[in-house]
């Protein structure tokens, strides 16, 4: 480094480029990370204050001025959280409506897919083209009739067969599970891994006389394992982020889920937030897990989704 | 013989399909294609969220639709905050991409902390916000004033609500859009850059000459996607603002979901399909006019 520095431009010109060169590198790498650093520090600061939020006292978090570390720690926050809300229940609801739709979802998506792909049956093509033109449908045209059809769902919840004199599927899990029992996107995504398999291994294993489940079971099913388990990770998500729907036909609050459980410590009144930022810590937890075991296929399928199309 | 054989296994493979897509199906027409139906039916009458007392007023919903100054300014708000976000989303989402992407130590660490923000819940990080804006006590004004600024009204005053609501989508929504990007720019010949090189060609002039037209796909993917998705906000609106203040946040959505299931819903069912069709209408015209340039930029590039 030293002999940079005493570089004469007109004796070495050589070497006074070279120095130049490599001033202008570390300068450039610098600007990098600073900006890198920002950036990360920005995207991060609201991990960061509600975790500090969660664990101090209620007086250090209504003074001022704002500091930024807590003097004292409580887990004070966290116990009303458990306290005044079925917390439990409401995980296990979240767990129960996401972890049927993950397996509805991969299961019958796929299953549908691979027809679409691979057995192609008359009428293949009208069928997917209808199923593919509704995903340009906002969810919110449909959200009234829905929940009429849930209601009024024959044989559910008290209804006749006519689907009257009862509350149909109002105030239960599936009234929310149902309606995204199988989604087209899953079916659109796993058909792409589908139609990039060769036919061949369906045709000899038809001529050898084995039946068409076994062949998508046994032998497509784990050549397309990568896609299901992208799949599997975006509907997980959207299953555990899910609000709107399940905030209008969810009720009781040993029937709601955990997105909906932040409204019992926000209202008009006032807003706690304390136990706030207990739940919303708690609330990332599971996806955290997931993400940390599967970071590959998130990353993976969200590549995917974006470059497949 | 042989023919008749070979058919009837057709038609045996026929039926075997159609049992295989018939859950898929099920769910479709119960889901999807009946609510379809019933709504269209219900955006001509005049009733509630159980269809009773249904009085037909033929177009005449439709029509309250259009003077509907509530509705429209909605629609205001919606364009506005896609102006706002979509764009910063994208150049954001782009930027950060091309950081992490170039070869230097740690970039994998910051490609993760950028995700992260992405994975969290709309409801959950919305809270977090809605903390980190107060008024009174938020970290944002504390660090504002630490760099001598006065307070900002952030989600408090309709100048800034909106404002503030795009900050905080953007904050969630670019993770997500940058790793498509990422995964784009691998997909970038390596030789195009190394010949510009040769070329003499600066880093600014490969990024704009090279790396943006190569991208041109997957830009037109992301912009549709995110223009999508931003027609539909809902989530972050009932968190943090409920429409306020004074409308200046009211989304199409979140005005479809008060005069379907909201307080003064009352026999609003009718006219809250209409809205719905209307907005529908609105999002397909901007999706086709995006598909339009896209053909268009296609066919310029060749």
């Amino acid at each position: 480094m030293k002999s940079l520095f005493k570089i004469n431009p007109k004796l070495d010109p050589a070497g006074w480029d070279r120095k130049k060169r490599i001033m202008r590198e570390v300068f450039s790498k610098a600007a990098l990370y600073l900006v890198l650093v920002i950036m990360a520090i920005i995207m991060c600061l609201p991990f960061y204050w509600s975790i500090i939020t969660a664990i101090r006292v209620n007086d250090e978090i209504y003074s001022l001025p704002v500091t930024l570390f807590p003097s004292k720690f409580t887990l004070e926050h966290f116990r009303r959280v458990f306290n005044e809300i079925p917390f439990f229940r409401m995980l296990l609801n979240s767990l129960i409506t996401t972890g049927v739709g993950v397996f509805t979802n991969l299961f019958f998506g796929s299953l549908a897919a691979y027809a679409f792909s691979k057995i192609r049956f008359r009428g293949h093509k009208i069928i997917f083209n209808i199923l593919l033109s509704s995903m340009m449908i906002p969810g919110v045209i449909t959200l009234i009739p829905t929940f009429f059809v849930l209601l009024r769902f024959p044989l559910a919840g008290g209804n006749n067969f006519v689907g009257q004199g009862g509350i149909g599927f109002y105030d239960n899990l599936a009234a929310v599970i149902l309606p995204g029992a199988i989604g087209v996107y899953g079916i659109f995504f796993m058909r792409q891994f589908f139609v990039s398999l060769p036919d061949d291994l369906a045709e000899s294993a038809r001529i050898d006389g084995a039946g068409e489940f076994r062949i998508y079971f046994k032998i497509y099913l784990p050549l397309v394992l990568p896609g299901l388990l992208t799949l599997g990770i975006f509907t997980f998500q959207s299953g555990w982020n899910n609000f709107m729907w399940p905030n209008i036909v969810l009720q009781s609050p040993e029937n709601q889920l955990l997105t909906m459980a932040f409204k019992a410590f926000q209202n008009s009144r006032n807003t706690d937030f304390g136990p706030l930022m207990a739940l919303s810590i708690m609330m990332a937890i599971p996806v955290l897990i997931l993400f940390v075991c599967m970071q590959k296929y998130f990353v993976q399928g969200v590549a995917l989704g974006g470059v497949k199309e | 013989m042989k023919g008749k054989i070979n058919l009837s296994m057709k038609a045996r493979r026929d039926i075997v399909g159609y049992i295989f897509v018939l859950p898929a199906l099920l769910c479709f027409v119960i889901f999807v294609l009946i609510p379809l139906i019933l709504s269209l039916i219900l955006s001509f009458y005049k009733t509630d969220m159980f269809f009773m007392d249904m009085e037909a007023v033929g177009f005449a919903n439709f029509g309250r639709v259009f003077r509907d100054t509530l509705f429209w300014r909605s629609i205001g708000n919606i364009l506005l905050y896609t102006l706002m976000a979509v764009p910063m989303n994208v150049i954001l989402s782009l930027v950060l991409a091309a950081l992490v992407n170039s070869k230097i130590r740690g970039s994998k660490v910051f490609r993760l902390l950028f995700y992260l923000p992405s994975i969290t819940s709309t409801v959950a990080a919305s809270i977090v916000w809605l903390w980190l804006m107060n008024p009174a006590y938020g970290l944002l004004n504390e660090i504002l004033n630490a760099f001598g600024l006065p307070d900002a009204t952030w989600l408090s005053h309709s100048k800034t609500a909106l404002v503030s609501v795009t900050l905080i989508t953007v904050w969630q929504g670019v993770g997500g859009n940058m790793i498509i990007f990422v995964a784009a720019l691998q997909n970038v010949p390596q030789q195009l850059y190394e010949a510009a090189k040769l070329d003499g060609a600066g880093v600014f002039t490969m990024f704009f000459r090279i790396t943006i037209p190569m991208l041109m796909p997957t830009m037109y993917f992301i912009l549709t996607m995110t223009l999508i998705g931003a027609f539909q906000l809902y989530d972050q609106v009932y968190v943090l603002t409920s429409g306020g203040p004074a409308n200046a946040t009211l989304t199409p959505v979140y005005l479809i979901w008060q005069n379907s299931f909201g307080e003064n819903a009352g026999a609003q069912a009718g006219y809250a399909a209409a809205q719905s069709f209307i907005l529908f209408l609105i999002i397909m015209a901007v999706t086709i006019v995006i598909r339009r340039f896209d053909r268009d930029s296609a066919k310029g590039g060749k």
